[in-house]
This record gives C-alpha cells, structure tokens and sequence, in this order.
C-alpha cells in the first residue's frame, strides 16, 4: 500500500495537468470563461441572500450582520465538498475508457476532481475576501493563520470520502442517486445558512458529530467572527478522524482496485 | 537485454464474471437487505477466458499470439500490461511496458492536441520534461503539426489515432503491446507504424502483437503463440503455427458451413409440402420480383425471378433430394476447396414412385447472386430419364477454377417442363480458398512470359494452374 502511495506521489506532476485540464475543459466554449468560477458562488450567495433578508427577514440573529457573508463563508467550502464527491462518485465509471485501456493508477481519477475543486473554492476566495474588505469585517491575523489548517483538513477528509466514493459506486450504481439527496440533508444538518447558536440545545450534541459542522465553524469563526478561534480542539479531532477516513478510503479503493477495470 | 525473460507467464488463468439471471448492477439496497455485499463482489458465475496459460518470451524477442475470437488474446494482453489482475498464476514484466491497446483512448475531446499528448505521456509513465524532449517528435510523427493547438474533438478519427499511436511508441517502452491498431492512417502511416516497429526490434526491446493480420505476424514475428479457447495450442515457429493455424480455421469453418447447410434442409423441409400439383406451385408464382415472399411462400412458390430468389426448398416430391454432399480430392465430404482442385457434387435421390420425365440440375452462384455456372442433364444432351427407387448423382468438376470466396449452391430435379420434383435453392454454401487474392469470378489457368529486356521475378507460385496444390 505504502509502494502504491508511492507512486501516486510519482504522478503528481499527472494529476497538476489533469486538474488544469479539468479547469480548461470545463469553462472551454462558454462565454464568461474562467469568470464562471467567480460568478458561480456569487450567484448562490445571491439566492441566499434573497431567501433570508427578503423572504424570511425576521430569522438572522443580528449580531450575525451582514448575514448573506456569514452563509458565504460556509456555502464556499460546501460547494466545493459537495461538486467534487458528486464527481468523484461518477470519475471511474466516466473514464471507463482509461481504466479499461490505459495502464495508470487509477486513484489519480478520485484524487484529480478533489483538487480540481480545490482550485475552484481557491478562484472563488477573491470574491469573499472582497466582500470581507467592503464590509470591514475584522479579522485577526493569528485566526487567518489557522485558515490554511482548515482546508488541509477539509482536503484529508474529501480524498478519503472520494476514494471511498468512487470505488464503491463502481460496484453500486446506485451510490450516486443516494449521494445526491444525502448531501442536500448534509448541507441543512451543517450550521451553514444558520449559526450554530440557533440550533435547540437538545439537537446541537447530534450536530457537532457531522464533521462538515467543524469545518464550517472554523471558516466563520477565522473569517467572519470577531474574537478568537475557539473551535481549534475540534477542528483537530475532525483533522484525526480525516486521517482515518482517508486510510480507510484507500484501503477499500486499493482492495477493489483490481475488480474495476472489469466492471466499469 | 538478451537471454534473460521480458515476459514470464505462469500458470495464469482469468475468470470474469458472467452476467446472468441477476442484474448487471448489483444495487446497494438488495446487497444490503440480503446482507450480501460482501458477496455481491465475488464472481458466482464466471466465464473462463484463460485457463492456464504459461510461457516467457526472451527480452529483444517479438511474439505474435494469434487465435480466433475470444480465444483469451486480448485478456492476455491486458494480464501483461497489468489492467487487471490474474485470478491465478502469476505475470512477471521486466521493464517499463507500454500499451497500444485503444488509441487515444486517454484524451479529452475539449482540450488542445498538445495538452493531451502531455497528459497521455504522464498516464503512459513519462515524466513532464520526458513529454516535452519527445514533444516534437511525436507531433511530426503523427503529421499534426498545423493542428496541435486545435481541440481533439475537431479532429478526424485517422488523425485521432495518429496521434494516440504517436505518443504510445514514443514512450519509448522496453516492452511493447500491440493489439490490432495498425490499421490506421494511410498506407504511407502503415508504413511508418511497420518502420517504427521494425526500430523497436532492431533496439532490442520486447514486442508483443496480438493481430489477426497473418501476415504481418510472419514478417515480424520471431516466434508466435497460438491461444485456443483460453489455452496454448501450439507456440513455436511463425510459418508452421500459422499454417497449422490456418488449417485448424478451415476445418471449424467446415464443420459451420456443415451445420449450416443441416439446419437449412431442417427448416425447409418442415415447412414446404410435399406432393403438391406443380400447375397449383405455377399459379401462386405471382409474386413480384424484388419483393421478398413470406416464409411459407417462400417454400412453395416457384420465385420468378430466379436469381433474386431467396433460399427454399419446394417441389411436389415424387422425386426427393435426400442428401448433398461436397467431395474434393480427399474424398471426404466437406464445404471448403481449394481453388481449382476437383470437387463432386453428390446427390442421394429417392423416388416415391416410378418416374420416367426426370432431369437432374445444379446451379453455383457467388456472394452477389450472380450464377456462375449451371447446367442439367437436359442442356448437357440428355434425351430421356427414369428411375424407380433410388440412387445417386454424382455430379464432378475436374478442376472448380473460381477465385476465393463463398458460393452457394442449387440442386434440383426436376421435369423436362421445368416443373420441380424437389428444387433445393442456395441451401449450400461453399467456400474457396486460395492464397493469392485474386478479383472476379472465374480463374483461367494461366501462365506469364515475358520476352525482351523485360524482368519479372517470383511469379512461380501464381504461374501454375493449380494455386492450391498439395503444400497444405
């Protein structure tokens, strides 16, 4: 396993030219180009805004002002968890051709739609950082020095979720579908559109076991909330169990690895 | 390089899983209620492809394997490239392989030319730096030079391939498997491709083709390997593995066109009926030319036009075609001749009752309908027949000079007045061989000369009468 490892690192250099190939195919044809990467959560900041501070006004607690860059801070990182392991769900059946004919470690596929993603969440950062600007939001620069942290640790955990992912939907199709509607539940069960402070006592212990609610937390606490980074502890825990899951992600990814170019 | 083993296949055998009753997908839901995920992973019913399979091939040292479809090649050639594993025995490769197994097979519609010559390179094991050293080289192998820059999708399927075959051999592989993508490009690209492994050789790398091309095998080859139904049949020298080869595939053909031409009496036979009045045959012959009968007409009906006809059996039966058999020189019934050796058209005849108007025929068409030859006794000067009970026609051709390919074959007997006894229509098919390609119908004997200055070498073989002597 550790070998494997080995030379998946031997074909990073693959994986930066299939990222920048997945970013130059994407947007290849389309008008606004590279621009959608900003344009896209800008809209879906929009769509946020509008359903609570004109149709449900009364809901946002105050100090949470302005509210629409509160949800941003975590919508972010969120599209970004969400789009790639969709992806990475559907990568090996996609590029069946490759896993049938061409001889390369097939891990690269999972691992390429994580930091293509990456690169996505990055293009879209200008935009909250300006926002962050106009509205003066302040910002202490120890929390931001905790922010790289963050998304090391959102990074351990998708590739794990992503080897993981691909390898079992070869088998079972029906991952996909089941992935899809799981992810919108995950999404309304993570303080991103609410603070954690909203949530009824009794449900908040059910919460914070949803490792997406840590990261999320630590975005907003590091880039939005004044005062210190307090959920650090956490973060670390969720940082230890990303390990595991990416252990366990590769286990399972290298054990299925030989059924796939049979089954896909 | 030399003496010591490239490839060293042991033992290996390959199960695939065999989509049966169950569904093709396992789903998460039934995998889970029947507690089977575990389970569900594992092949039940499996389909064999190799069953056993061992041999080394010497580094520098080019190895053909031929063998039918679904003889277990391709599974073999993956096992070796290493997509996919074994489910038994063990496949040791010394030396970074490449693969031509599917061309281009790893690139993006929507990205440049040059963008994914990078990225195939990297997939195939080369470095960034390694792409770029080559980089030029490949576009000018591949004749792109004016289109790098221009997306895959806008490319024509040859120039795909070119490009795909471009970076394969670039790569610069100790070892190399081919499977059957010489063909593309034009002839001038084929003739690279052949150069190229002709340098690949002359290097001392490992080459490995899989092909039907037989030919090229017996240039390229230094040894070739035969798989059979997922095991070695024979592996040793190119010309006698192949001719043995050759021959083992006109026998299976044989015994299909044999088969073949049982099921067709077979299904004939059940629908036509016997003993009906020829004038009754003569008043349903309505039906147009050009329009295919049904398949009870077809029995029945005598089909005006007689050479659009579709293959039947009809007749009113008091004199029946029991039995037809093709003989050649062996003297064994078979369906595949060598061009221009003697074949017997043999014909077992039952009478119901005593006839005395009685005129044998038989008719050979090629693959486009068009009649060869045919002839009865009545054109050939017969004045008068009659038989009782039963016996045999033997029709013989000395030498059956026709260029290679398939033919099907009428019988009949029938009436001076045309009206058939029992007319059997393209049942048969017959297939001839021969080993050089010549185009038409009919092979003349013949012979070249040439007086003057003029000199040709090497026609020794297509000069004689008989293409097809003894040699096999």
């Amino acid at each position: 396993m550790l070998l494997r490892l080995r030379q998946v690192l031997r074909y990073r250099s693959l994986i930066a030219s299939l990222v920048v190939r997945d970013l130059k195919a994407r947007y290849r044809g389309s008008v606004l180009g590279f621009f959608w990467s900003f344009v896209n959560p800008l809209l879906l900041l929009l769509v946020y805004s509008f359903v609570f501070t004109v149709v449900l006004p009364g809901v946002r607690p105050p100090e949470l002002d302005p509210f629409a860059l509160f949800m941003f801070c975590g919508i972010l990182p969120w599209a970004w968890f969400s789009a790639s392991l969709l992806e990475a769900s559907n990568v090996l059946i996609a590029g069946s051709n490759l896993i049938r004919k061409v001889l390369f470690p097939a891990e690269v596929l999972p691992i390429v739609t994580v930091f293509a993603g990456l690169a996505h969440f990055c293009l879209g950062l200008p935009i909250l950082v300006a926002f962050l600007l106009y509205y003066r939001v302040p910002i202490m620069l120890t929390d931001l020095l905790w922010f790289p942290v963050i998304v090391l640790v959102q990074l351990v955990l998708m590739l794990g979720l992503a080897l993981l992912l691909a390898a079992l939907t070869v088998h079972f199709r029906d991952i996909r579908d089941l992935l899809t509607n799981l992810l919108t539940l995950w999404f309304f069960t993570t303080p991103i559109i609410y603070p954690m402070s909203m949530v009824p006592e009794s449900l908040r212990w059910y919460l914070n076991l949803n490792p997406f609610t840590h990261l999320a937390v630590s975005y907003q606490e590091v880039l939005f909330i004044e005062g210190t980074f307090t959920e650090w502890p956490r973060l670390l825990a969720v940082g230890g169990g990303a390990l595991c899951v990416l252990a366990l992600g590769y286990f399972v990814f290298d054990r299925l690895r030989d059924t796939f170019a049979e089954e896909v | 390089m030399t003496n010591t083993n490239a490839i060293e296949v042991r033992d290996v055998q390959k199960k695939y899983r065999r989509y049966g009753r169950r569904r093709q997908f396992g789903t998460l839901k039934s995998a889970l209620l029947s507690g089977r995920v575990l389970r569900d992973l594992r092949p039940d019913d499996t389909f064999e492809a190799l069953k056993g399979v061992s041999f080394d091939v010497i580094g520098g040292k080019t190895l053909g394997i031929i063998g039918r479809n679904g003889s277990g090649k391709s599974t073999m050639l993956k096992l070796i490239a290493g997509i996919g594993q074994p489910s038994a025995g063990s496949v040791i490769v010394r030396g970074r392989i490449s693969a031509l197994i599917e061309l281009g097979a790893g690139f993006h519609p929507e990205i440049s030319g040059r963008d994914n010559v990078y990225i195939n390179g990297m997939m195939m094991g080369l470095t960034k730096r390694e792409v770029s050293a080559r980089f030029d080289e490949i576009v000018a192998f591949a004749e792109l030079e004016d289109f790098i820059d221009a997306p895959v999708k806008t490319y024509s399927s040859g120039m795909y391939m070119r490009l795909g075959f471009a970076v394969a051999v670039h790569v610069d592989p100790e070892v190399l498997l081919v499977d059957e993508v010489l063909a593309v490009g034009d002839e001038a690209f084929t003739h690279k491709c052949l150069d190229k492994f002709s340098e690949f050789r002359r290097k001392g790398r490992t080459v490995l083709l899989v092909t039907h091309t037989l030919d090229l095998v017996t240039t390229f080859c230094d040894e070739v390997l035969w798989l059979d139904g997922g095991l070695i049949r024979a592996q040793g020298d190119p010309r006698r593995v192949i001719d043995a080869y050759r021959l083992d595939v006109a026998q299976a053909e044989d015994r299909a066109l044999g088969q073949a031409a049982t099921a067709a009496i077979a299904e004939v036979s059940q629908e036509s009926m016997p003993a009906v009045e020829p004038e009754v045959q003569k008043s349903s012959m309505e039906t147009p030319s050009g329009t295919t009968p049904s398949a009870d007409t077809s029995a029945e009906t005598t089909p005006p036009d007689f050479f659009k006809a579709v293959e039947g059996r009809w007749g009113s039966r008091e004199v029946e075609i029991d039995a037809v058999a093709f003989v050649g020189a062996s003297g064994q019934p078979s369906y595949v001749f060598p061009s221009g050796t003697p074949v017997e058209i043999r014909l077992q005849v039952r009478a119901h009752s005593p006839v005395t108007d009685l005129v044998f025929g038989v008719g050979l068409f090629n693959a486009d309908g068009i009649c060869c030859y045919g002839t009865n006794t009545e054109i050939d000067g017969a004045e008068a027949g009659a038989m009782t009970s039963q016996g045999e026609v033997c029709f013989a051709i000395d030498r059956l000079n026709l260029v290679a390919g398939t033919y099907k074959v009428d019988v009949a007997v029938h009436r001076k007045n045309g009206a058939p006894y029992d007319y059997h229509r393209l049942l048969y098919t017959l297939r001839i061989t021969s080993p050089v390609k010549e185009v038409g119908i009919f092979r003349p004997p013949h012979r070249w000369s040439f007086s003057g200055d003029i000199c040709i070498t090497g026609l020794g073989s297509a000069n004689s009468a008989r293409p097809q002597s003894d040699d096999r």
